[in-house]
């Protein structure tokens, strides 16, 4: 039951993704909405902006510093869970 | 406490010349991460792989013996710590959380965020760095019946 259920739904998504497949961008082309929103932006101001020549850095550190502090973050706690249940394990 | 070591001179000698060289690149890796491909996250791998060679070519124990969990645990809060604490500073001194270049320095905008992106990357070389030798000790030392208490803190 809960089988075919599941291969019911996965047959109507894998449906709706082809069906969806003709709406997508061209790959490479260089009007596609990632490519006109804010990257023209980050290549002419990067560097005066942030100070440093390479624009990954850039967006990375700077524009995007959030998210690279909420990753450091999850390291961080992976260490720290391991540390902790496997030194449960042991006792 | 039971001596595990590769048996093979070749790879003890290679390792033994090589792992210096591993971690200068991985320095080299964090520091230029501004101007060239790398940074924190890269860097960090590369200096934990340095020592994961060490704890493999050498023994476990010989690891343990040369780095302490007190130490590891350490650079793993203090790599965040300078992340989050630059944030704060910048907070501090009237900008947004993150915002750099708000830092009492005399330099201008962008170079000050040139620093703190600099200060930024070398947290999270040492808070990655840590975390890889931490877990790659865990686990072995989990694999080969090592007990975890006898890994002084």
């Amino acid at each position: 039951m809960l089988r075919s259920l599941a291969i019911i739904s996965l047959l109507i998504m894998g449906g709706v993704f082809i069906y969806v497949i003709e709406d997508m961008p061209p790959i490479g082309n260089p009007e596609n909405p990632p490519h006109v929103h804010v990257v023209p932006r980050y290549i002419e101001k990067a560097e005066e902006e942030t100070g440093v020549p390479n624009i990954v850095t850039a967006i990375l550190a700077n524009y995007r510093g959030y998210d690279t502090l909420g990753e450091t973050t999850v390291i961080f706690t992976a260490g720290v869970s391991v540390m902790i249940l496997f030194q449960r394990w042991n006792k | 406490m039971s001596e595990k070591m590769v048996e093979s001179v070749v790879a003890r000698t290679i390792s033994r010349i090589i792992i210096p060289f591993i971690q200068l690149y991985g320095i080299y890796v964090i520091t230029h991460g501004e101007s060239s491909p790398g940074g924190g996250f890269q860097g960090g791998v590369i200096l934990g792989t340095s020592i994961i060679l060490f704890g493999i070519v050498f023994s476990l124990n010989t690891t343990k013996k040369w780095i302490s969990k007190k130490i590891l645990i350490l650079f793993m809060s203090l790599g965040l710590l300078i992340y989050s604490g630059i944030g704060a500073i910048d907070m501090l001194f009237g900008g947004k959380y993150l915002e750099y270049g708000k830092l009492p320095l005399p330099l201008h905008s962008p170079e000050m965020s040139a620093l703190s992106i600099l200060m930024v990357e070398i947290g999270i070389g040492l808070c990655v760095m840590s975390t890889i030798t931490l877990l790659f000790i865990f686990l072995a030392g989990e694999k080969s019946g090592t007990r975890m208490d006898s890994w002084e803190i």
